[in-house]
């Protein structure tokens, strides 16, 4: 490849989407926007797995935008751990567009097709523009741009609904951005500065003002909002029940993990483990927050009509697992929590695409319209209840990797109490997903599903690579725990 | 509609001064407090008053809506270009020192292609929005 490309590879990750949005919005053609944002899918993941190839065996890049060198310029800093989500989000995207062209086609007006991919892009631009960017004003800017183009993207669900639950995720969502940009304006008076290293440099300085603690407090606060911590979660439901199938597969695998990408650079590579730990008690405040939302949310999912809605709650749910090895903050649990990003992407993924393909086929996601759809699509079925073990967290899917980390990383904190609540939280969702393979499998076909069919190839291709992928990185997990670790090793060791 | 008279030339008469300030808010934005934003902001409150005065559908058949719809991206196209042009010309993205030979002269003209790009999507965004309101429950 030529070495000017090579050097601005970077740069590229976050400027080829954007320039694809814009020339989606100029092109007013469906198909054809379809098939650029189809194009440039297919280069992101190429551009983020050379990133982070070359970070594993080189260390980390660092790019100055505009020529200006960091501290001064944005810089974009890529290493083990950000490569890594960005492997994810755009491989994720990639998976999910062939999916988009006939799921879009069936969901959302022919006029407003080329605008839909236009804030696809768009808020793919951001997603990545979030994980890669060494700023922390410009991370703000880029959470605003995936969060505005996903309101958008919410509104156009089929659902009249769709409108009010993007509105309620539009006043969420903005309370959290103003509440992270507050943390940020408080840290940049108290060190005059943004770049992530550079705070990290400085904070320990001013480690002993109250500010500091008032920023942290913010920007936790902020993020939390942004990933739906369990009290902070009221938007996510319905957003990800009304969205187009699409969208709801996408954001649940990367929107909510980029945040949470977000909340682990800031607590673990800026403001210390001190601050977190000693001076916040945020870690004990994340452990009862995170079992509230593992058991409280896979209560409310037990209890669900819409097939959608419950895997919403199940998403607070797994959230929950994530902070939880979080708060843990030692080696075992903090690598779950990386993997668990990693694996309940591509479970979510599987659950949503399938879901998906059902809505596509039969026009509703009521659990009630389920019912013996096992004999009518069992490809369509079978990874819905493969995304299902992998919920539950059955050995042999990506979920029992992460819930077993998290385990040992509770043991190594000395909370075995909190593994038996590991196992409830399990049990729960065996009761959820039980209740959607009860209707599936052993219930005969209602009227509603007479001439159904099994899905189209172009959507069931993404919801069986996901579904596979849940048991590859269930049996196989050198690639995503290995690279985990290094990344929290590397995470740990700047807290020290 | 009918129209008052005074109303009417004293609008015309407004119109190109408010565009004449709006671009020298553009171009002075390199020396003094300025810039594409408030010249964009400018130039679709040209277009406001004329709207206000003459009616909707005269500002629709002036400035129609497809155009300030078009522009919105164009403006970002034109800032992200000089980005991109900057990147294969040996330099980061939006390093404009390399768009010319001398590195100060390429500053100020890298600032003024971006600025301008700032304007044409600013304009465009304002216009549609209030394009969008004024046309609403007719």
């Amino acid at each position: 490849m030529n070495p000017e490309i090579i050097s601005n590879l970077p740069a590229l990750q976050v400027v080829i989407p954007l320039l694809g949005a814009l020339v989606c919005a100029l092109l007013r053609r469906g198909s054809a926007a379809w098939f650029l944002t189809m194009l440039i899918c297919l280069i992101m993941p190429v551009i983020s797995i050379y990133l982070l190839v070359s970070v594993l065996d080189s260390g980390p890049i660092s790019y100055s935008m505009g020529g200006w060198a960091p501290p001064f310029g944005i810089e974009y800093k890529v290493d083990v751990f950000n490569a890594f989500i960005l492997v994810l989000v755009s491989s994720i995207g990639a998976v999910v567009l062939p999916y988009a062209r006939l799921s879009v086609a069936s969901e959302i007006k022919p006029e407003d097709r080329s605008w839909f991919y236009a804030m696809f892009l768009l808020c793919l631009t951001g997603l990545l523009g979030i994980t890669i960017t060494g700023d922390a004003f410009n991370a703000f800017v880029f959470l605003e741009t995936s969060s505005l183009s996903t309101y958008v993207l919410i509104a156009m669900g089929r659902d009249r609904r769709a409108l009010l639950a993007a509105y309620q995720y539009l006043i969420l969502g903005s309370i959290g951005a103003t509440f992270y940009i507050i943390g940020v304006g408080i840290i940049y008076t108290l060190t005059g500065t943004l770049n992530f290293a550079d705070l990290a440099a400085r904070i320990p300085e001013i480690e002993q003002t109250r500010s500091i603690l008032a920023a942290a407090a913010f920007i936790v606060v902020g993020i939390s909002l942004k990933f739906a911590l369990f009290p902070l979660h009221v938007w996510l439901p319905n957003a990800y029940a009304y969205a187009p199938s699409t969208v709801s597969a996408f954001l649940a695998s990367t929107a909510t993990k980029v945040a949470l990408y977000l909340l682990i650079r800031f607590l673990f590579s800026i403001f210390g483990i001190e601050i977190v730990t000693d001076k916040l008690a945020l870690t004990d405040i994340l452990i009862i927050l995170s079992l509230a939302a593992m058991l409280g949310a896979s209560t409310v999912a037990i209890f669900q009509h819409d097939v959608k809605r419950l895997f919403a709650y199940s998403s607070v749910a797994q959230i929950g697992y994530i902070t939880l090895g979080i708060a843990l903050a030692n080696q075992a649990g903090l690598t779950g929590s990386l993997v668990h990003i990693f694996n309940h992407a591509i479970i979510k993924g599987a659950l949503f695409l399938a879901v998906g393909a059902v809505v596509y086929r039969i026009g509703s996601a009521e659990i009630d319209d389920f019912s013996g759809l096992g004999k009518k699509m069992p490809v369509t079925m079978g990874c819905l209840l493969i995304g299902g073990l992998g919920l539950i967290g059955v050995p042999g899917t990506a979920g029992f990797i992460s819930k077993w980390y998290l385990a040992v990383g509770a043991i190594d904190a000395g909370y075995i109490w909190l593994v038996f609540l590991l196992v409830l939280s399990s049990l729960l969702a065996l009761i959820y997903v039980g209740r959607i393979v009860e209707v599936v499998w052993f219930r005969d076909p209602g009227p509603n599903l007479d001439g159904v069919k099994e899905a189209p190839l172009s959507l069931l291709l993404p919801a069986a690579a996901m579904a596979a992928a849940t048991i590859y990185f269930g049996i196989e997990t050198s690639q995503s725990v290995g690279i985990a670790a290094q990344a929290v090793e590397t995470l740990l060791g700047l807290a020290k | 509609m009918k129209l008052d008279l005074i109303l009417r030339v004293t609008t015309k008469l407004l119109l190109p001064f408010i565009l004449m300030f709006a671009f020298y808010v553009q171009f002075h934005g390199d020396f003094g407090p300025g810039g594409g934003f408030q010249a964009g902001a400018m130039v679709a409150a040209m277009v406001f008053l004329y709207s206000i005065t003459y009616g909707l559908p005269a500002a629709q058949n002036a400035v129609p809506p497809g155009l300030a719809q078009m522009m919105i991206p164009v403006g970002v196209l034109i800032y992200t270009g000089v980005g991109v042009y900057a990147m294969f010309n040996g330099g980061q993205f939006l390093n404009y020192s390399v768009l010319t030979e001398d590195a100060p002269h390429a500053q100020a003209l890298g600032i003024l292609l971006v600025e301008s790009g700032v304007l044409i999507t600013v304009a465009g965004t304002f216009v549609s929005i209030f394009y969008v309101f004024a046309g609403r429950g007719r």
